[in-house]
């Protein structure tokens, strides 16, 4: 794997000026996303309209490819329904771990194609992913996501919600 | 209080005390290449590499001397038992026990202070009384020293360091009282290389009568250690940070100590005899080395050891030295880059941050240009926070490293601030 591949000009530029930073002050769902294992930190808030994001924004302390994954992630996700963003999360996280092929599979993750190359460095999937978990507990009205053990909510077998 | 003596340098600065080349012959997997570049391998703290004579003497060893040991009376069975045996015999020179059975074989540092915790802490330690550990401690000298505490109602006391990562040694001082039992302190820290000055410290608990533990894992691949000069009450590091193998150590404990602790693990080949009313236990070493220990482990240990020793403690400090020393100057003339730990007493370790990048997204960087480091907390999350970083990058140095790979480093630092400038 050459990281050139993955520390792509798109993917260093929104490092270097994430879109949406900040938190929302009229946050409808918000959720807190921690990677223990190198200190990735970081805040989603997004308004729902009826079924559709009408704002999101995120902000933290996380590594660059944690970063940018976060700030495509907002600009990707503005004005899409609760379901379509669901299906993002899915082909993201199956990207990420390399069981979706962006080059051979249908999908629709567009631009958020560049992260594919992080499938290749397994010690930085989760850095990566880390938003989309964050997004996913949001919507689950879970105040609070990780990537390990039992706040992951992919692998949470109960998930504990609750209003914003 | 006066620091730990350490070996002058006996070699020019830039020129390696013993032939480097044929030292790095001796280790394949230095030739490698990752990502097409040569590897530079500076991750020796987490994990050093193994040399051909001890990866030759676990094959000999598995080949034609492999049985259980203490047990039978055929030939292989005395072969094994000889071998396991004399390892022990290495490892007491290597820290210079007064005795062979102040020698016990463990799994690594690890296991031997969740040991001491066990064997010790449990059965002389009780509510109210007071632990001391240092802010430098690597997790496994502090969680265990927790459980105790939440178990008998203990309470940890810590010393502070300063801002270079020098411990406060008056605070230390202030922490006893009446009620501090036990000290638990690192001889070297493994996230900024801080030598601590264990030999005065050890003086002090055992002024007010407290027996000290000191973690040995950073510091016997780089420091000739004495036990009997230092005068702990136990000692302990692991074989894969020395060259060895992994899953095997040891722990030093005086003879005295040793005998009063409870066993850690019960099981065959630490007892004298057992009925269903009565066991009556071993004597030391086999007190505490219950089941099959990892004799292979035990046999390449002692392989290790003789081959540190052929290369020379003192030459190893030596050079280990001058790589530290031109690496702190060549990371002085980068911008940007802050060294973490910058205490008069190091060994080889460069802890450090590069100014706006995350240190995943450094070591990922420094990969790809074939350069191994290690980049998250390095376990030891209370220096984190007495330092205000999520994390560092750490490069640390082993006796086979070059001046080469330092600048290998130091350019790969600087392809880093290009990307993301």
């Amino acid at each position: 794997m050459d990281s050139k591949q993955l520390y792509q000009e798109v993917i260093l530029d929104h490092n270097r000026k994430p879109r949406n930073w900040g938190r929302l002050e009229r946050a409808s769902h918000h959720a807190e996303g921690l990677n223990p294992l190198c200190g990735d930190h970081i805040w989603v808030s997004l308004e729902l309209d009826g079924d559709r994001v009408s704002n999101v924004a995120f902000e933290g302390q996380s590594c660059a490819i944690c970063k940018a994954s976060a700030s495509m992630m907002t600009a990707n996700i503005k004005g899409k329904s609760v379901g379509e963003v669901e299906q993002l999360i899915r082909e993201f996280r199956d990207m990420a771990t390399g069981k979706l092929d962006v080059a051979r599979q249908s999908n629709h993750l567009g631009r958020l194609s560049v992260f594919a190359g992080v499938k290749d460095l397994p010690s930085r999937v989760k850095c990566a992913i880390l938003p989309w978990h964050t997004l996913h507990a949001a919507f689950a009205q879970q105040e609070s996501a990780s990537t390990e053990g039992d706040q992951d909510p992919f692998a949470a077998s109960t998930a504990r919600g609750r209003s914003a | 209080m006066s620091a730990v003596p350490r070996p002058a340098p006996s070699c020019t600065p830039d020129v390696p005390p013993f032939d480097l080349a044929r030292i790095r012959s001796d280790f394949p997997i230095l030739g490698i290449e990752v990502n097409g570049k040569p590897l530079a391998y500076l991750d020796n703290a987490a994990s050093a590499q193994m040399p051909t004579p001890v990866i030759d003497r676990i094959v000999s060893y598995q080949r034609r001397e492999h049985a259980n040991i203490h047990r039978a009376v055929h030939y292989l069975s005395e072969t094994a038992t000889a071998a396991y045996e004399g390892a022990r015999a290495k490892v007491q020179g290597f820290l210079n026990a007064k005795e062979e059975r102040e020698i016990i074989y463990t799994s690594g540092t690890t296991e031997a202070i969740n040991l001491v915790m066990y064997g010790y802490g449990r059965k002389f330690l009780g509510d109210g009384d007071e632990i001391i550990v240092s802010q430098l401690e690597h997790h496994s000298n502090i969680v265990p020293w927790q459980m105790l505490c939440g178990e008998k109602g203990c309470r940890l006391r810590v010393i502070p360091c300063d801002d270079r990562g020098v411990l406060d040694l008056d605070a230390y001082e202030k922490l006893f009282n009446e009620r501090t039992r036990f000290v638990a302190i690192t001889h070297v820290s493994n996230a900024l290389g801080t030598v601590n000055p264990v030999r005065a410290m050890i003086a002090a608990a055992h002024a007010r009568g407290v027996p000290v533990l000191v973690d040995g894992a950073q510091a016997a691949p780089h420091i000739a250690v004495d036990v009997q000069e230092l005068d702990c009450d136990f000692y302990c590091f692991s074989a894969h940070k020395l060259c060895g193998p992994t899953g095997m150590g040891a722990l030093y404990g005086k003879a005295a100590m040793l005998e009063k602790m409870a066993p850690f693990k019960g099981g065959g080949d630490m007892i004298l005899s057992v009925t269903f009313e009565k066991t009556t236990y071993a004597p030391l070493p086999a007190k505490f080395e219950a089941g099959t220990p990892h004799i292979a482990g035990a046999v390449a240990l002692g392989a290790t050891l003789d081959y540190l020793a052929r290369v020379g403690m003192h030459d190893i400090a030596a050079w280990e030295h001058s790589l530290l020393e031109y690496a702190t100057r060549q990371f002085e003339t980068l911008e940007g880059v802050r060294i973490i730990g910058t205490a008069p007493e190091k060994a080889a370790v460069l802890s450090f941050e590069v100014k706006g990048v995350h240190p995943h997204d450094v070591g990922t960087i420094l990969n790809e240009e074939g350069v191994a480091v290690r980049t998250g907390h390095h376990c030891a999350q209370p220096v984190m926070q007495r330092f205000r970083v999520p994390a560092t990058v750490r490069a640390s140095f082993a006796f086979y490293n070059t001046m080469a790979e330092v600048d290998q480093l130091v350019a790969g630092i600087r392809r880093v601030q290009q990307m993301f400038a």
